[in-house]
């Protein structure tokens, strides 16, 4: 009979630049449906879900993230997601939606310090500028030859989410590109 | 060593910093602040290079990025090595060192230049006519000599082991060019508070004010007013100055391109940083200050060392503190020659001569130069030049007044001829941005038309020539620019005090006496292109500007003809009998200058050249020995080799492996997609070629996606989970596809569904495990689910829950044999993995590869799509037909299906093929002839899908598709090798096991 | 690189999406109904105008969402970007808008 002790996800190693750091282990759902799905989902956790494109909202252990005009990505507490899941489906029972746990599907990735903006833009096509780029937003988007969602947190503090396949290369491009700021 | 040509006194070097250089070996000394160009002048060395087609001896033409003549490679160390440099943009650095191209055994002494014998047979159109015949010298003969012949400098052989940099940057306003325009652009635009970007191919910013001498803005002297403007725009945090950055490239919708060197101007031992950024910047708008480049004057002997353009000695002379000779003559066909004259006069250099080709030139500057005593015969033209590797000589002659040359040469003594024909304004930006230049005829040269793109030029570079228009027109613009872009400025004014020039200039070639050979008055230095190859060109036939430029080469060097394009033009216009307005220009095209490969490239190189991908599984397969092989950007195990074990053993003993006990196998890659909704089911009858309906809940079926056209594009087992929730898999290199096919029509096509579709790919991770002993080994780690054939039938999916992990375990077969694949969630794919695997090791569990499962598959004549299919093939082809769900009233790909020629009966149909030889392993793709010994081209019938050694037959096996193959069953084909005709046998495509048994254990 | 008007997202980088052909062909409703040569010109035949032309792009690496654009095929500037079910609109440079 095999060892059924619960087993602990997998976390990857850090990343050598003080710059850079990985997202807290969290558990994500990715949520499809009209408006009115939106402001029930957002409902169910408190919060008022962004109907303004490429926004964000986060309150204590949850953030939404707007990707599309029908699609949001929820960023949970680790282990949250099938409580979370459950609570949905009661908000929502008679509104068609997609609900999908997608909490291993991609990782987290802190960018941090005066140079975040121009680490970022290595790989980034957007105008990260505050004021084009302002804290809060949020948008699917290529870095170099890959997708990201890339997130604004702090005036100086991004979050990337990339598949995790990905995750190697934009970490890898990210940290080539410390080279220029950290002699 | 001092340096001969050094001023006492002047320009923006700094004397009291000596630095020691080479140049082919020699050792000498510059000074802070040169460039090796104007560092060899000092040194008295004009000759700096070889032309690329007669190798004539060259010396330095321009001062900046124009130069045609003065390229030179410069080598750090041997990985370090660059060449094709032009020396008049390599800033000096202690311990440069710097080497002569395309000479040997050296610069002074060059054996190629013998092509100057052959230059009688080498003219316009030379390659065109002379390597045409025979057809068999062309691999022998020509190629090789070409090859020889070809290329300027030596590219380095080992890696480039620096390191380069990209940054995508944004702004309101993008000047280009530094000079007057370009600064008052800047103040202005950067006043408004818009974000400014100002770059400058040079070394320093200001651009003619760094040369000019005597001028005063706003009351100050130039040199002071710039260092004021830099400081001021230094200071503004909108603000971002690029000097030693060139715009190269302008693209669609203000995208520029901008390649900044860091680094090539410091010392080995200091550059050690990032050595060149690529910048691809989007502005708003763009303000070109390209400024405009001196244009040489076409005469003969106009290209021997120590002939060379009035502005660029001008700039020699104020801004590095070097004259080009002692004993010099000018040649002046615009008003900026006497600059020059004036400038070398107040430095006490002799001028032997000033001539004026122009018939009659007069102006302020002209009779500032008569009254400080200098010599000006105006009306003349250049009949020669004499000397061997450095001009000692010009010779003059009148031009009477109905264009003819009259009299005798009078031949001048001299070390130096500056030339200037004038100034042509610096259009390639403006025109890589799509607009079109128009001929000016007051200005004589072509100008910015109307814009395209959100830009406008100013300055020089659209025909504003002098200091008060430059200025004047950059604040124009800059303000112009940041209020397009949204913010609100006037210009700034600029009080300039200068003595100006006549735009009186000359354009193509100087008048000659009927006995001059024009066959040394080049055009094109770069590409050795004279005024008789042009006219050659005009005498057979060629019209458009566009073919003489390809027949000729003029202006396809790597300067593009800077220097040449409009003497060109003019030479073309002359003898064609055209005016130049009706020839036309020739369109630019990026790169403004050369761009090394390593700014290109950035930072993609090596391990991040692009992304490669990895499983959840991917360490244990590493640390497990496997070999991997690249699917698209996915690393998979190939096979794992045991000591001693080649591929082909490793795959013989996995297959048996999983034909005899078990085999477990990362299928992670797949594509998976969950597909929720209430309209799932009505979405997926009329996406896949199959009938969803009555699929229950817990059950799989093998879905096939067509395209519009009847062929498959994908396929994999989809599981239902709910009745409105399905488990989709694709093929790995198709899950991107397939996702954005399916957002496709329910966007477009049919908005009304209410159904969603998200990618999973990477939720999962995939473990398959297959063979006779699959269940035994998954039932003690299971829990509470029932894993018997009752229970959980071939074809079903169930959730189950193992090591405390929730998990999609589905019961499926890529092998044939008994076969379950567990989805586990990625992160805890590899602790399940193992968990199966030290489970399964008791029974004699090995890991497979991706080259074993292509076996198995093959055996069992299941498809792959992409190596069965090539986009022409239909479900029937390869005999998966039965799939189609035959009452459904519409699905992707269904109408075409009933087109007749998707179902005639010579259609290429899947089929299996046997070697006679049971050992002959067939390549991939061989194809496929019904008789032997054919004269080419034979008649190909089909051609090889798949072909392996199967261990568990014995012998070789192979699939193919064949005209009406089904048709075809045991007769003999031939396989059309590269050895010869084999032949092969048709059979069944089902090699093992074909009535299906073992799937189910 | 073009820059390119989302409906949803305002202005991104070509490099965010994905070319679709051209606009405004609609699968036919039942396409049995359809002749093979009526058929053909649904699923081959496309206009390739110089000038402005509708077409289809997704903005696959942001929002996700088809949309369509009028393109200048001559000088790639873009007339006009709206969302998928709209029709071509009115334009002064586009004499085949809103036919």
């Amino acid at each position: 009979m095999a060892d059924l002790t619960p087993l602990t996800r997998a976390a990857p190693p850090a990343p050598k630049s003080p710059c850079l750091t990985n997202a807290p282990t969290a558990d994500r759902l990715l949520l499809r449906g009209d408006r009115e799905v939106m402001a029930a989902a957002g409902a169910a956790f408190g919060l008022t879900l962004p109907t303004l494109a490429c926004r964000a909202v986060a309150v204590a252990d949850v953030a939404a993230l707007w990707l599309g005009p029908d699609e949001e990505l929820l960023i949970l507490a680790d282990g949250a997601a099938p409580a979370a899941m459950v609570r949905l489906a009661n908000a929502l029972i008679g509104q068609p939606h997609s609900l999908v746990d997608i909490s291993h599907r991609q990782t987290g990735l802190g960018i941090s310090g005066p140079h975040a903006e121009a680490m970022l833009a290595v790989g980034c096509p957007l105008d990260l500028h505050l004021s084009k780029f302002p804290i809060g937003m949020n948008t699917r988007t290529v870095f170099a030859k890959t997708e990201i969602v890339l997130w604004r947190t702090g005036p100086d503090a991004f979050r990337i989410e990339v598949w995790r396949s990905f995750r190697a290369y934009v970490l890898g491009l990210l940290e080539e590109a410390s080279h220029e700021f950290t002699p | 060593m001092s340096a001969p040509y050094r001023t006492e006194a002047g320009g923006r070097i700094d004397r009291s910093r000596t630095l020691n250089f080479t140049f082919d070996g020699a050792r000498m000394q510059g000074v802070q602040g040169d460039t090796l160009a104007s560092a060899l002048l000092a040194n008295g060395v004009h000759l700096m290079g070889r032309s690329f087609k007669y190798h004539r001896p060259r010396g330095v033409l321009s001062a900046g990025s124009d130069e045609p003549n003065a390229l030179v490679a410069v080598r750090r160390d041997d990985a370090r090595y660059t060449p094709n440099l032009r020396a008049t943009e390599v800033e000096l650095y202690e311990g440069l060192q710097a080497e002569s191209q395309n000479r040997w055994p050296s610069l002074r002494l060059d054996v190629g230049a013998s092509a100057r014998l052959l230059a009688p047979f080498l003219a316009a159109g030379f390659y065109y006519k002379t390597f045409m015949w025979p057809r068999k010298a062309w691999d022998r003969f020509y190629e090789p000599f070409i090859r020889a012949a070809a290329g300027l400098g030596k590219a380095p052989t080992q890696a480039d082991p620096d390191r380069y940099a990209s940054r995508y940057a944004h702004c309101d306003v993008l000047v280009i060019g530094s000079g007057p325009a370009g600064l008052a652009a800047a103040l202005t635009a950067a006043a408004s508070g818009a974000r400014v970007m100002l770059c400058d191919e040079q070394a320093e910013l200001g651009g003619s004010l760094l040369t000019d001498q005597g001028a005063l803005i706003d009351g100050q002297p130039t040199h002071a007013w710039l260092a004021d403007a830099l400081s001021t725009l230094a200071a503004l945090p909108n603000v971002t100055l690029l000097p030693r950055t060139a715009a190269f490239g302008y693209f669609a919708h203000n995208l520029i391109g901008l390649n900044q060197r860091l680094t090539e101007h410091l010392p080995t031992a200091q550059a050690t940083g990032v050595r060149e950024r690529m910048w691809s910047v989007r502005a708003t708008e763009v303000a070109i200050c390209a400024g405009a480049l001196e244009r040489p004057l076409v005469f003969p002997g106009n290209d021997r060392p120590g002939v060379l353009l009035a502005g660029a000695a001008r700039t020699y002379l104020n801004r590095y503190g070097v004259t080009p000779g002692r004993r010099v003559a000018i040649v002046a066909g615009c008003d900026g020659a006497y600059r020059t004259a004036l400038d070398l006069h107040a430095a006490g250099v002799t001028l032997a001569v000033i001539a004026d080709v122009r018939p009659a030139a007069d102006g302020p500057l002209l009779r500032a130069a008569r009254a400080a005593g200098l010599i000006v015969r105006a009306g003349m033209t250049v009949t020669g030049t004499g000397g061997a590797r450095r001009v000692t000589s010009v010779s003059l002659a009148p031009v009477r007044a109905d264009g003819s040359v009259g009299g005798v040469s009078e031949t001048i003594p001299c070390d130096a001829v500056l030339m200037s024909g004038g100034y042509t304004p610096s259009v390639h930006l403006f025109s890589q941005s799509r607009g079109k230049v128009v001929w000016d005829d007051a200005l004589k040269t072509y100008v910015p038309g109307a814009s395209v793109e959100r830009e406008r030029s100013a300055g020089a570079c659209r025909g504003s020539f002098g200091l008060a228009a430059a200025l004047a027109d950059g604040a124009n613009a800059g303000a112009e620019a940041a209020r397009a872009a949204g913010f609100d400025v006037a210009p700034k004014t600029f009080a300039a005090e200068a003595t100006e020039a006549s735009a009186d200039s000359v354009i193509g070639a100087l008048p000659q006496p009927a006995s001059t050979k024009t066959g040394e008055a080049f055009v094109d230095w770069q590409n050795d292109v004279t005024v008789k190859d042009l006219h050659l060109a005009a005498r057979e036939g060629f019209r458009s500007i566009e073919h003489i430029k390809r027949y000729t080469t003029t202006g396809m060097a790597t300067d593009q003809g800077k220097t040449s394009n409009l003497n060109a033009l003019g030479v073309v216009s002359h003898a064609l009998g055209a005016p130049m307005a009706e020839i036309g220009l020739t369109t630019f095209r990026m790169p403004y200058t050369p761009v090394t490969f390593g700014s290109l490239a950035g930072v993609s190189r090596g391990d991040l050249f692009e992304p490669v991908r990895a499983t959840a599984i991917h360490d244990w397969a590493v640390e497990h020995g496997a070999v991997f092989e690249d699917v698209g950007a996915w690393k998979r195990a190939r096979y794992f080799p045991k000591a001693g074990e080649d591929m082909h053993a490793a795959v013989a003993r996995e297959c048996l492996a999983v034909r005899s006990a078990c085999g477990i196998f990362d299928a992670s890659t797949l594509g998976k997609i969950e597909l929720i909704g209430p309209d799932a089911a009505v979405f997926m009858n009329r996406m896949y070629v199959n009938a969803w309906t009555k699929l229950s809940v817990g059950k799989c079926r093998y879905g096939l996606l067509l395209g519009e056209d009847g062929f498959i594009v994908d396929d994999g087992v989809v599981g239902r989970i709910a009745e409105d929730r399905f488990h989709i898999t694709t093929t790995t290199g198709g899950a991107a596809r397939v996702l954005a096919k399916m957002e496709d029509y329910l966007q477009t096509e049919w908005p009304e569904l209410k159904v969603w579709a998200t990618s999973t790919t990477e939720q999962w991770a995939v473990i398959a495990l297959q063979g006779p002993k699959a269940r035994l080994i998954l039932e003690g780690l299971v829990e509470s689910v029932d894993l018997s054939p009752e229970a959980l039938p071939h074809m079903s999916v169930v959730e189950a829950r193992i090591c405390g992990v929730t998990t999609r375990l589905f019961r499926v077969s890529f092998s044939g044999e008994l076969g379950f694949e567990v989805n586990v969630p990625a992160e805890y794919g590899r602790a399940v993995w193992e968990a199966i695997w030290a489970a399964g090791r008791p029974h004699g569990l090995l890991p497979y590869g991706t080259e074993a499962m292509h076996v198995l598959r093959a055996e069992k004549g299941f498809i792959i799509v992409g190596q069965e299919t090539d986009g022409t093939v239909t479900p029937d082809d390869v005999g998966l037909g039965w799939a189609i769900g035959k009452a459904k009233p519409d699905f992707v790909g269904k109408r075409s299906l009933a087109r007749p020629a998707m179902s005639a009966p010579n259609r290429k149909q899947l089929v299996g093929i046997f070697t006679d030889d049971p050992a002959l392993v067939l390549e991939d793709g061989v194809q496929i002839v019904a008789a032997p010994g054919q004269p080419t081209p034979k008649r190909l019938i089909g051609h090889i899908t798949s072909s392996y050694p199967s261990a568990a037959l014995g012998r070789s096996l192979a699939l193919a598709l064949v005209q009406g193959g089904r048709a075809r069953m045991g007769e003999t084909l031939y396989a059309a090798t590269a050895e010869g005709d084999v032949p092969v046998r048709v059979t069944a495509p089902v090699f093992y096991d074909p009535d299906g048994a073992r799937v189910n254990g | 690189m073009l820059l390119i008007p989302c409906p949803h997202c305002g202005d991104r980088p070509e490099l965010e999406f994905v070319y679709g052909g051209q606009a405004h062909i609609a699968r036919p409703a039942d396409p049995s109904a359809l002749s093979d040569q009526a058929w053909a010109e649904y699923l081959y035949m496309r206009d390739n105008p110089k000038g402005p032309h509708a077409e289809r792009w997704r903005h696959t690496h942001g929002c996700g969402h088809f949309f369509n654009l009028v393109r200048d095929t001559t000088s790639d500037m873009i007339l006009a970007s709206y969302r998928t079910g709209e029709p071509r609109p009115t334009l002064a440079a586009d004499p085949k808008g809103a036919a």
